[in-house]
C-alpha cells in the first residue's frame, strides 16, 4: 500500500472488471518487427485502425545485419519481417525508426534515449525486456502479441494487478562489480522464478548512486528473475539524463513535469507484499555456468555439487550442465573460451564500452577468440565515436560493428557456432539462444573484456 | 485459436522438467513469420529436443514416443520462462495442446495461453509428481479439467484439486471470446479516462 507502483498502476486505472481483470491504460507502446506483425494482422482482418497512434513507436532491432546495414538485407526472410514493419507502420500511421536512421537501435536502448520513456508512465512492448524502462521511473512490461494488439486497438490492457515487491541494495560495491553482477546475484539468490507474480522496485544506496545507464541494466533483467517488470523511483539522476532529449517535455512543460516527477516515490509508510535487502559487499563479480540466467555463482567460485540441489531439481541440472560440457563442483578460472558478445539491450550502452575499453586498453584480443562489439543504437555508436573509445577497442584488435540485437538472440547472422564457449553480455543462456548448440556465459562487460583479452574465464580485478 | 472450453478428458503429455523456457518452446529462429500460422508454429514446437542437429528424429524425447499423447501438457515448474514470444502459445496450440498442467506458470507465457485458448491450470507441486508419475507409469492414464467447477482430476486415483480462473477469463473460455472483443466496446470509457487523465 501507498507505494509508487500502487501510484502509476492506479492512476492508469481506466476501469475494473468484476471478479477479472483491470483495465488499465498504456501510455506508451513499442513495436519492433518480430512481434508485431501478427498483431497488425489482427487488426486488418477485425476491420480496425489504432486508437491513439501517436502513442506507438516502431522500430526494427532483432533481424537487423550488424555490418552493411545501408544494403538490403541477404536473408529474405528477416528482410521481409523488417519490411513488413515499415509497411505496417505507415499503412496505421505510426512513427518508425528504420534501419540506418541515426535514431534506430534496440528499442529498450532507443526508448529512454529519445526521451520517449518517461516517470510516471505506463510502458509496454511484445518483448519481455520491455522492463528496461523502468529505470526511467515507469511502469514497464513486456506482454504478447494478442496484448500488443489490445493496446493498438484500445491504448489499454486488461491485466492481474501484481503483487508488489522492493529488493534494496545497501552498502559498498567491491572492484569491478557492475549493475549486472549485482543482477546476477539476485537471480541466483531468488532463482528465475522467485519474483514471480511481483513488479519489483529497486532501492537502497547502491541503487540511488548509481548512473542511468546502471539502472537500465538492472530493470533490463527483472524479468529474469520471473517479475513482471522492476522500477526505480525517478530522482535527480533521471531528470539530468532525459533534459534536453528529442521527445522529453521542453521549457514550461519539462518545469512543470519535474515537479510531478517529484512526487513519484513510495510513502515513508508504504507497505510491499514482499521486502528483500541484500548487502552490497556480498556481491563478486559473477558469471553463470548452466541454461537459466539464475544459475550464476562467483567468477572465482566453483560449480555446486549435486547434493546441494534438491531432488526434484535434478535432472534439469544435469540436463543443463551436461549441455555446457562442466562437471558439478568445477571452477570455471581458466576455461578457455570461443567467443565474446558485448551489446544487447542489458549492456549495449556508453559505459558498457567504456568498461569494456578499460580493460582492452593496452591489451590485445586473444588469439582464437571472436569478438563482437555491438552498439544497442546508432547514438551509443555515435558516443563511442565521440570519445574515442573505437580507437582504443581498434588498437587492441576489436571491431565496432552496426547496432541492433545481434548475438543475443541470434536472429540475423550473428550467430555462436554449436559447442563453441561466448562469454556474453547479454540476457539470457538457455540452450541454442545464441545459435543452435552454442554455449552462454553470462556475465557485465568487464569479465567479457577480461575474457576476451585473455582467452579464457578471467577475474578481471586481476586486470585492472 | 478461438473455442469453447468446457470439460476437457485425456491421456497426457508428461514433460517432468522444470524451467522450460520459451526459447526451447519455439526457438528464435522460428519467429521470423509475419502470419499467425498456427500450423507451422505446431510442426516446431520444441524443435530442438524433438529433433538432431542433422534433422533426425531424437527418439528420447516424449513428443516422439508414440505411447504418449492427448491434449494436455505436464509439465515442470517455472513453466513458460523467458521471452514473451506469443508464437511459443502458438506452437502449444498449433500442435494440438488445450491445457498445460504445472505447479507454477511464468506470468507472461501464461497470458499469451489465455489469449490463446490454451488453458494453464495450476495444481499444487505434490500432486503435479502423482499426475507425472500415474503418466509416467501408465501413459493410458487420462486427466479430467471441468472448466465450469474448476477442478482438475487425476482419474486413476481419484484426487481432484480446484484451480483459480477468473470470472471474467472464464466466461471468455467458456464463450470462444477474446480480450479484444472485449476492449473495442469500451471506448467511451477509455475517452472519459484520458480526458481526466490530461
Amino acid at each position: 500500500m501507498n507505494t509508487l507502483f500502487d501510484k502509476i498502476w492506479d492512476s492508469h486505472v481506466v476501469d475494473i472488471i468484476k471478479d477479472g481483470p483491470t483495465q488499465l491504460y498504456i501510455d506508451r507502446l513499442y513495436c519492433h518487427e518480430v512481434t508485431s506483425p501478427q498483431a497488425f494482422e489482427g487488426m486488418k482482418s477485425r476491420g480496425l485502425k489504432c486508437l491513439r497512434p501517436e502513442k506507438i513507436f516502431c522500430m526494427p532491432d532483432h533481424n537487423t545485419p550488424t555490418h552493411d546495414q545501408d544494403k538490403p538485407i541477404e536473408d529474405p526472410i528477416s528482410k521481409k519481417q523488417v519490411d513488413t514493419l515499415a509497411a505496417n507502420a505507415k499503412e496505421f500511421g505510426l512513427t518508425h525508426f528504420g534501419m540506418m536512421d541515426p535514431r534506430n537501435g534496440i528499442i529498450h536502448v532507443v526508448g529512454p534515449e529519445r526521451g520517449l520513456s518517461l516517470p510516471g508512465m505506463t510502458i509496454v512492448c511484445g518483448d519481455s525486456h520491455t522492463s528496461t524502462h523502468g529505470a526511467m521511473g515507469a511502469v514497464a512490461f513486456g506482454i504478447g502479441t494478442s496484448e500488443v494488439e489490445m493496446v493498438m486497438a484500445s491504448q489499454c490492457i486488461l491485466q492481474q494487478k501484481p503483487k508488489s515487491m522492493r529488493i534494496r541494495v545497501e552498502g559498498k560495491l567491491g572492484k569491478c562489480v557492475t549493475p549486472k553482477d549485482i543482477a546476477l546475484y539476485i537471480m541466483k539468490r531468488l532463482t528465475t522464478s522467485g519474483a514471480t507474480g511481483y513488479f519489483i522496485e529497486y532501492a537502497g544506496n547502491v541503487i540511488r548512486e548509481m548512473s542511468m545507464e546502471g539502472r537500465l541494466s538492472l530493470c533490463n533483467l527483472s524479468i529474469e528473475m520471473g517479475a513482471r517488470g522492476g522500477f526505480i523511483a525517478p530522482d535527480k539522476t533521471t531528470f539530468e539524463y532525459l533534459k534536453g532529449r528529442e521527445y522529453a517535455p521542453k521549457g514550461e512543460a519539462w518545469d512543470k513535469a519535474v515537479a510531478y516527477w517529484e512526487t513519484l516515490k513510495s510513502g515513508e509508510d508504504a507497505v510491499f507484499d514482499k521486502e528483500i535487502v541484500f548487502a552490497a559487499e556480498d556481491i563478486a563479480p559473477m558469471i553463470t555456468y548452466g541454461t537459466n540466467p539464475g544459475m550464476g555463482m562467483a567468477i572465482d567460485g566453483n560449480i555446486p555439487s549435486l547434493d546441494s540441489i534438491p531432488e526434484e531439481g535434478h535432472a534439469s541440472f544435469k540436463k543443463s550442465l551436461s549441455y555446457m560440457g562442466f562437471a558439478p563442483g568445477e571452477k570455471l578460472l581458466g576455461h578457455k573460451i570461443d567467443y565474446v558478445f558485448l551489446g544487447a539491450c542489458t549492456n549495449g550502452r556508453i559505459e558498457d564500452f567504456r568498461a569494456f575499453a578499460s580493460i582492452a586498453k593496452g591489451r590485445k584480443k586473444a588469439e582464437g577468440v571472436t569478438a563482437w562489439l555491438v552498439p544497442g543504437s546508432w547514438e551509443v555508436w555515435k558516443q563511442i565515436e565521440a570519445e574515442g573509445l573505437d580507437k582504443v577497442l581498434e588498437d587492441a584488435g576489436f571491431e565496432i560493428r552496426q547496432p541492433g540485437c545481434s548475438a543475443c538472440l541470434a536472429m540475423n547472422d550473428d550467430k555462436i557456432p554449436s559447442g563453441k564457449y561466448s562469454v556474453s553480455t547479454s540476457n539470457r543462456n538457455f540452450e541454442g539462444r545464441q545459435g543452435p548448440g552454442s554455449r552462454t556465459l553470462l556475465a557485465s562487460p568487464l569479465v567479457a573484456a577480461a575474457a576476451a583479452v585473455t582467452g579464457c574465464i578471467t577475474d578481471p580485478r586481476t586486470l585492472l | 485459436m478461438k473455442q469453447k472450453f468446457n470439460i476437457i478428458e485425456s491421456t497426457c503429455v508428461p514433460l517432468p522438467l522444470e524451467n522450460v523456457d520459451t526459447d526451447q518452446i519455439i526457438p528464435a529462429r522460428f519467429l521470423k513469420a509475419t502470419t499467425r500460422d498456427e500450423s507451422f508454429f505446431g510442426e516446431n514446437l520444441f524443435r530442438d529436443w524433438r529433433y538432431h542437429p542433422d534433422g533426425t528424429v531424437n527418439e528420447d524425447f516424449v513428443l516422439n514416443n508414440p505411447a504418449y499423447g492427448g491434449e494436455i501438457l505436464v509439465a515442470g515448474k517455472n513453466f513458460g520462462s523467458g521471452s514473451s514470444r506469443e508464437h511459443a502459445a502458438w506452437a502449444i496450440a498449433g500442435y494440438g495442446f488445450k491445457v498445460v498442467i504445472s505447479s507454477f506458470f511464468a506470468d507472461i507465457h501464461k497470458n499469451n495461453e489465455l489469449n490463446n485458448f490454451v488453458l494453464p491450470v495450476v495444481v499444487s507441486p505434490d500432486f503435479l509428481s502423482e499426475i507425472l508419475s500415474a503418466v509416467q507409469a501408465d501413459p493410458k492414464t487420462k486427466v479430467r479439467v471441468d472448466v465450469p467447477a474448476q477442478t482438475v482430476t487425476l482419474l486413476s486415483s481419484g484426487r481432484s484439486e480446484e484451480f483459480e480462473l477468473n470470472a471474467y477469463k472464464k466466461y471468455c473460455l467458456m464463450n470462444g471470446l477474446d480480450d479484444i472483443d472485449y476492449l473495442v466496446l469500451q471506448k467511451e470509457k477509455i475517452e472519459q479516462y484520458e480526458k481526466k487523465a490530461l
